[in-house]
């Protein structure tokens, strides 16, 4: 029997044994929207022999009009039960790939995009590794000027609404363990608010799902505790934003390919692959800072890069080479400190490894440690500019993905820049 | 005394005519729902049960298959009667049901089998089964529980845990288990297998977690002995 069939056999029974109820078939859009179907079992036999077909134009980023319908293709090795619904509750999800109806790879799919960069590597014999530090902020409401209230800051002191944030932390680390996700640590972070839950290392493709999950279980839950979970970048003035700092490994024949005699422990295939990544950094930043938000976090003085260097401790480098104990050089990584919580990991993670793979194809020269070599885009239309001119994101992500995405993200900068701002106002109404 | 053999939904002509043959009674359950089964139940118990897929829904039929294995007493060998185009519907499902006669029915067949199976009854089949250290996996169902609670496991961490728990107490490595698990080459390479791992004891949780060991340098093994040094 193939493993296809073994694994259909086994979501297929496992559907019946559990008295799963609704199968919601998840997938995402271009800007890493979470989407989905629900199928009861009746229909998943169906599913998961030729896929669900669907209209995509009305997804965003997906087909045109004229090749409208598409098919989401259930990747079985991904079904799980949920557990937030309560036992009983019989809601599974599987996570899909979107396919034509001829049955080839759609070019509208993020997660289709990474699994071909992750399959160029694999050709040349690496697998990539990824593990995120997701930050983010509970907010228990709006002030009366209709800014978010943090959970935590509510009522100084207040031990109730102090534990309500945590207890919820907490939730949500035991029902991400429940899914089978890895969390290395959970932790209250420097802003009112914020939180912050570091996943264990897995494949990237793994990750991007997992990303995608683990988004869903935070706002999920605090829905249910009442409160609202955001990931917004920078969503309160004069405290730190919310980031997705990511580790990176690149492994070889099982053995970390970063590893080597070089400063810091570092490989040559480690030094060229940390060139890669600083050298097209400005590029990628539409990718991994795609909202307007996303570049008020990318200030000076907030902890956040501003500047592209590495360094081994300089908390605003773009690119941070940890320490790692000489009884664990397996650990050997680079810490990507751009991106943020709100970016679509599976086109961020396709990116920062084709960069990354640049440098080491190319043989790139490493700049010196500390070296600010370019500037990080400082807003929207600046990432946007320098992404149009990129040959490295359309051979990434397909030119089906770069046009929309440029036609979208020009449109929202626009409507921003339109603005007249409160700020504005206050400031020149009485001057000017 | 005769044997009772439970009917679903009916028991006419053909059906009637090879209980008469067999010499065994009827008892007819006609909503084939658990509750009226155990009210019409004899205090001996049900000697077999014959259900008739033909006549309501085969989702309901197969549910009801289930929800028989599942009771705590033996309900004895199902046979199931179905019409031609449902065989297909029988694939992946055959540890529901013991035989089957597929319509017209013919009333010396259906006797013949209904009394072979009956006899063969004293050596029932059991479900083929891993139990392990407060871990029970029943191979038939696909279905994992660890101390009686239900592990929702992908088809990947079910088939690492089946491999490992069919071998107890051996060590394999990280590249065997991806060629014996996998069974392909995946992106994810060997460090797959510790991902998979990972996720296996965050759902077998803490405290049997360690039915997982690592065998440092080497790879991994089940093992249900605690005093195994991983240092």
């Amino acid at each position: 029997m193939s493993s296809m069939q073994s694994q259909a056999q086994y979501v297929l029974r496992t559907v019946e044994e559990r008295g799963v109820r609704f199968v919601q078939l998840w997938f995402t859009d271009v800007l890493g929207r979470h989407k989905a179907f629900h199928v009861t079992p009746a229909e998943l036999e169906d599913a998961l022999d030729q896929g669900m077909t669907f209209d995509g134009s009305s997804i965003d980023g997906f087909s045109r009009t004229s090749e409208a319908d598409v098919l989401a293709r259930p990747d079985l090795t991904t079904f799980q039960l949920l557990p937030w619904y309560g036992e009983g509750a019989g809601i599974a999800r599987v996570f899909c790939d979107i396919v034509n109806i001829d049955g080839t790879p759609f070019a509208g799919c993020p997660r289709q995009r990474l699994r071909s960069v992750l399959a160029s590597a694999h050709e040349q014999g690496y697998n990539f590794y990824v593990a995120p530090e997701i930050e983010y902020f509970y907010f228990s409401g709006e002030n009366a000027s209709g800014r978010p209230v943090p959970i935590d800051r509510g009522s100084y002191f207040d031990l109730t609404t102090d534990d309500v944030a945590s207890q919820l932390r907490r939730r949500t680390v035991l029902t991400l363990e429940e899914m089978g996700i890895g969390v290395e640590h959970a932790q209250h972070e420097d802003a009112p608010g914020q939180h912050e839950i570091d996943l264990r290392y897995t494949d990237a493709l793994t990750m991007a799902d997992t990303v995608m999950s683990v988004r869903h279980v935070i706002k999920e839950l605090a829905r249910q505790a009442g409160v609202v979970a955001s990931f917004m970048p920078k969503p309160l003035e004069g405290v730190q934003g919310s980031g997705m700092h990511t580790h990176l490994s690149l492994w070889r024949d099982d053995k970390n390919a970063f590893i080597g005699d070089g400063p810091y422990g570092l490989s040559e295939v480690a030094r060229h692959f940390l060139a890669g990544l600083l050298h097209h950094a400005p590029e990628i930043t539409a990718v991994t800072n795609q909202w307007v938000n996303s570049y008020k976090r990318l200030m000076p003085g907030a902890e956040a890069p501003v500047g592209v260097e590495w360094a081994r401790h300089n908390a605003a480098a773009l690119v941070r080479v940890p320490s790692v104990k000489t009884t664990r050089i397996d650990s050997t990584r680079f810490e990507y400190r751009s991106p943020d919580p709100a970016a679509n990991p599976y086109l961020a993670f396709a990116v920062i490894l084709a960069a990354g793979l640049r440098g080491v194809n190319g043989a790139y020269d490493l700049p010196a440690e500390g070296e600010r070599v370019a500037a990080l885009p400082q807003s929207l239309g600046e990432a946007v500019d320098l992404m149009s001119k990129s040959e490295l994101l359309l051979e990434t992500i397909g030119e089906h993905q770069v046009e929309w995405f440029l036609r979208n993200k020009r449109s929202e900068w626009d409507a921003y820049r339109a603005q007249v701002t409160p700020y504005e106002l206050e400031r020149y109404l009485p001057l000017l | 005394m005769t044997d009772v053999v439970l009917c679903v939904p009916s028991c006419e002509g053909p059906v009637k005519k090879a209980f008469e043959v067999t010499g065994v009674t009827p008892v007819v359950s006609v909503s084939g729902r658990l509750n009226e089964i155990t009210a019409l139940e004899p205090a001996e118990g049900f000697a077999g049960a014959v259900i008739n897929a033909s006549a309501f829904p085969f989702s309901e039929a197969m549910s009801l298959c289930r929800q028989l294995r599942s009771r705590e007493r033996s309900s004895g060998p199902v046979i199931l009667l179905l019409d031609h185009y449902q065989l297909d519907d029988l694939t992946f499902r055959e540890d529901l049901f013991d035989d089957f006669v597929v319509g017209p029915f013919d009333v010396s067949e259906l006797a013949t089998r209904l009394r072979h199976r009956l006899r063969r009854s004293g050596n029932d089949t059991v479900a083929q089964r891993i139990d392990h250290g407060g871990l029970s996996m029943n191979l038939e169902t696909y279905q994992a529980s660890i101390a009686g609670r239900v592990m929702d496991l992908t088809f990947m961490e079910y088939e690492l845990l089946r491999f490992l728990a069919t071998n107890p107490n051996r060590v394999f490595t990280r590249e065997t288990l991806l060629s014996r698990v996998w069974g392909y080459e995946y992106y994810g390479g060997a460090r797959t297998v510790d991902v998979h791992v990972r996720r296996l004891r965050a759902k077998l949780g803490e405290e049997h977690a360690h039915l997982i060991q690592t065998v440092r340098s080497v790879g991994y093994k089940f093992g249900t002995a605690t005093e195994f040094d991983v240092s």
